[in-house]
């Protein structure tokens, strides 16, 4: 009885009365794979950060439950070349019943570009005048191209014309903060529930590292009627999908994730699956660099045809969800009226057996090889990076005789040897950071760091340029189709697959927003659907 | 003795000090760069980044830098939880690993003993044929398979009876510590019932014994003042480690019951590369287990009078 005591006393504040969905109490429970680092949005970069703040924290603008940008503190706006104009709403308040203002942006914004703060998603805000200047120290914070003639508009100078720079407003780093509380923090804003102050739908009312959160209501949020939850727990933190499988089974979480291996019993027990396409391409990325291989045009065609990605996709790793990839852009982004990929549908490549062993004959002859080469594939330590690698390891030396050697790192020195170029393919990924084409259009330029491999190609350049500086849909999208050729034409990756989710949900949840750019899963407008009407 | 327990802390102190020096160096010489991210940075982003962390200095100012930390008892910021000290993520965490290693360990020491004394008692009868063919079972089974067997189980219990006999995960109060409590526990558990055993076989053929039982003593006197307390011994030597092992190492555990514990932040930290995390939790590691050899010492003395005796 005293242990007992001592153990429910000792450790107040958690959770224990844990249930999927709450229709008392007008409260849900969730799991999240791992905590927040923190919750400073100047900084952060991770997805379960950006799905908290997406909960607690309002920008000028959101994604709509239909899909599309809506105003969120931002009551109208007016983007052109050189300048975006936004004008916010008088009701909008900080969760201490403040309002909040176009400062509160100012603020935030030249925070995360001081050179001090160190953050890594800073050159998002490049598109504002004197951004890039402000993060190298070469000019100081107050020389950012943001005014606030009211306390209600916001003026935007733009470095370069950027269609598309209401779309990039959703990403955390464009949150607002507002100083007086930054400054009180003392350097801690974030790092706890009372560390930071809230615009959002919830706030955060109780976070125990490592345990759990609350997310509780936050009545000075402008916006109560789209608003339907009293709060939403968080009782569980883990990155464990069978652990997650089971707190789901034992009605705890409204929602889990499904393994391959799990979708047989989640169709005995009658749950209906979903499934959703995380809008991250993964891909084999090429080294271009000097004294490579693989910057031989006729090697990169010999291995696009040897390998099957149906076959990978739909035969070896077999996960549910899962798309063969087909072009760098996936094929949810928008176009010019519909689907990019419907107005620019990307060359399918079939794969062929003779033509790749006739490739590799000729590109051994460009080489001045007697043998097929040996190439360093670079792979993750994950279980689905292995059975891949292992997969391209297999196809390679059957098809064309060509030995891979599979080098397979944790992350963190798989990144360290894509930056060296220490490698010949490498299994990457890319997700997007906001809504255009272009999050995925520039990704090899010459100019980005993001192209490990070092692809550099003139004709490319041009076409990144023009979708970059044209303000015309009709000619950006033109370009966005020239770029997909001409990736596919040059083999300068091959596309494996986009990823997918496949996951259940608690029946009664309805209005569950699952998305590509912005927070996700939101559970900010979910109601509990008590089917007593 | 008391000369000798101060030279144990020298010891122990210098101990410490090897296990920073070593993690130090062996840490940066792990491939990889912490600060890597998805995206590329620019060169500027990932200078003020460097100079943030002290990254900028050679890595021998580091060092020392380091250990003068260290010596304050700092550990500084971590890398990936950018506003959280690694002393606050020690002071937060480690006591609910304590408390699940603690009960682990009392699971583990109380059921290792009985189950020793029991097989040693009933040797080569079905008892202790049975609690063996369970010892190997516990040693070899990893404890991921343990505790997601557990946990399933858990779950299939609370469906059928329809009512939550114990929580399935999570933290809060002793009802969900019990199952991940004897998971963590149960391969300390076979193996202390092991060491138990053969000790137990190994002083039952003593002469001591044997006089005891020429002078006719009752045989539960003999059992427990001679038997059982000799042969308890070299249990209570392994505990000392066993119980830093098991307070520490229970990052699996941690993460299939969902358990706010230490054994997570110091697994991450070193996939993550996390330079602060992991000196700092491998720092306050070393130190507690340092820490339990020298009271296993001091307890050991209690029981063997012997010890006491050699200077």
């Amino acid at each position: 009885m005293l242990v007992l005591h001592y153990a429910s006393s000792s450790l107040t504040g958690a959770v224990t009365d844990v249930s999927a969905v709450d229709v008392e109490r007008n409260s849900i429970s969730i799991l999240i794979r791992e905590e927040p680092p923190q919750l400073d949005s100047s900084r952060a970069t991770d997805a379960v950060s950006g799905m908290v703040l997406g909960h607690v924290m309002e920008g000028l603008v959101r994604m709509g439950l239909d899909g599309r940008l809506e105003g969120a503190v931002a009551e109208d706006w007016e983007v052109t070349p050189t300048t975006a104009t936004f004008w916010l709403r008088e009701d909008a308040k900080w969760s201490d019943g403040q309002a909040v203002t176009a400062a509160d942006f100012i603020f935030s914004w030249q925070t995360a570009l001081k050179p001090e703060t160190g953050s890594e998603y800073a050159f998002l805000l490049f598109a504002v005048k004197n951004a890039e200047a402000i993060n190298n120290g070469t000019l100081p914070p107050s020389a950012l191209g943001v005014s606030a003639p009211n306390p209600n508009t916001l003026v935007i100078e733009l470095e370069r014309p950027v269609p598309f720079f209401d779309k990039m407003l959703v990403f955390p780093t464009f949150l607002p903060i507002r100083e007086d509380f930054f400054l009180a923090t003392e350097g801690r804003f974030g790092a706890d529930a009372d560390q930071l102050l809230y615009n959002g739908p919830f706030q955060i009312t109780r976070w125990v590292h490592g345990s759990s959160m609350t997310f509780e209501r936050n009545p000075h949020f402008w916006n109560q009627d789209e608003i339907h939850l009293d709060a939403i727990h968080v009782p569980y933190i883990t990155s464990d999908a069978t652990a997650s499988l089971n707190f789901f089974k034992d009605s705890k979480i409204a929602m889990t994730g499904l393994q391959a291996e799990n979708l047989t019993e989640a169709m005995r027990m009658g749950w209906q699956i979903r499934q959703h396409r995380d809008g991250t391409v993964f891909y084999i990325d090429f080294n271009y660099r000097d004294g490579r291989a693989t910057d031989n045009l006729n090697l990169r065609r010999a291995i696009q045809l040897a390998l099957d990605m149906d076959e990978m996709v739909y035969k070896v790793t077999k996960l549910p969800g899962y798309e063969p990839g087909v072009s760098l852009f996936p094929g949810w982004l928008m176009g010019e009226k519909t689907l990019l990929r419907q107005e620019y549908p990307p060359t399918k490549i079939i794969p062929n057996a003779s033509a790749a062993k006739a490739y590799l004959q000729t590109a051994m002859q460009e080489l001045g090889l007697s043998e097929p080469p040996t190439l360093v594939l670079l792979s993750g330590d994950n279980p689905i990076s292995s059975v891949q690698s292992e997969w391209v390891q297999q196809s390679l030396k059957t098809t064309l005789g060509i030995a891979v050697k599979i080098d397979k790192q944790i992350f963190k020195q798989r990144l360290a040897k894509m930056t060296a170029g220490d490698f010949d393919m490498v299994l990457a990924g890319w997700g997007p950071d906001y809504n255009d084409p272009l999050t995925f259009g520039d990704l090899y330029a010459s100019w980005n760091k993001n192209n490990r491999g070092e692809y550099n190609s003139q004709e490319l350049d041009t076409l990144i340029e023009t979708a970059q500086n044209q303000l015309e849909p009709a000619v950006r999208m033109r370009a966005f189709g020239d770029i997909q050729q001409h990736l596919i034409d040059n083999a300068v990756l091959l596309p494996m697959y986009e990823r997918g989710v496949t996951y259940v949900v608690d029946p009664r949840i309805k209005q569950l927003k699952r998305r590509v750019i912005g927070p996700d899963p939101d559970w900010s407008r979910v109601y509990i659907d008590t089917g007593s009407e | 003795m008391l000369k000798y327990f101060a030279k144990r802390i020298v010891l122990g102190l210098v101990t410490i000090w090897f296990i920073a020096s070593a993690t130090f160096f062996g840490m940066h010489a792990v491939p990889g760069d912490p600060l890597a991210g998805d995206k590329a940075m620019t060169a500027q982003i990932r200078a003020n980044l460097e100079a943030k962390y002290g990254l900028d200095q050679p890595l021998g100012t580091q060092y020392l830098i380091y250990l003068g930390n260290i010596a304050q008892g700092d550990f500084g910021i971590s890398f990936t939880q950018e506003n959280r000290r690694v002393n606050d993520i020690i002071r937060e965490h480690f006591p609910i690993s304590a408390t699940l290693g603690i009960l682990a360990i009392v699971f583990a020491g109380l059921g290792g003993v009985l189950w020793g004394a029991l097989t040693a008692l009933y040797r080569n009868r079905w008892p202790d044929v049975v609690i063996m063919f369970l010892v190997i079972l516990g040693i070899s089974v990893p404890s991921f398979v343990v505790a997601a067997i557990s946990q399933w189980s858990l779950v299939g219990l609370n469906l059928a009876t329809g009512t939550a006999v114990l929580p399935i995960g999570g933290w809060g109060t002793v009802w969900h510590m019990l199952v991940p409590a004897l998971v963590l526990g149960l391969s300390t558990m076979a193996y202390l019932t092991r060491l138990m055993r053969s000790s137990m076989l190994e002083v039952v053929s003593t002469d001591y014994i044997r006089t005891a039982k020429a002078k006719g003593l009752p045989a539960t006197q003999i059992f427990s003042r001679h038997q059982l307390r000799n042969a308890i011994l070299p249990v209570v030597t392994v505990l000392g480690p066993a119980i830093a092992g098991i307070t520490t190492g229970g990052f699996v555990v941690e993460i299939v019951f969902a358990i706010p514990g230490l054994g997570r932040y110091f697994v991450q930290a070193i996939q993550q590369l996390d330079y602060t995390v992991i000196m700092g939790t491998t720092v306050f590691y070393g130190a507690f287990l340092v820490f339990m050899v020298i009271l296993v010492d001091l307890v050991y003395g209690f029981i063997d009078p012997r010890v006491r005796v050699e200077k």
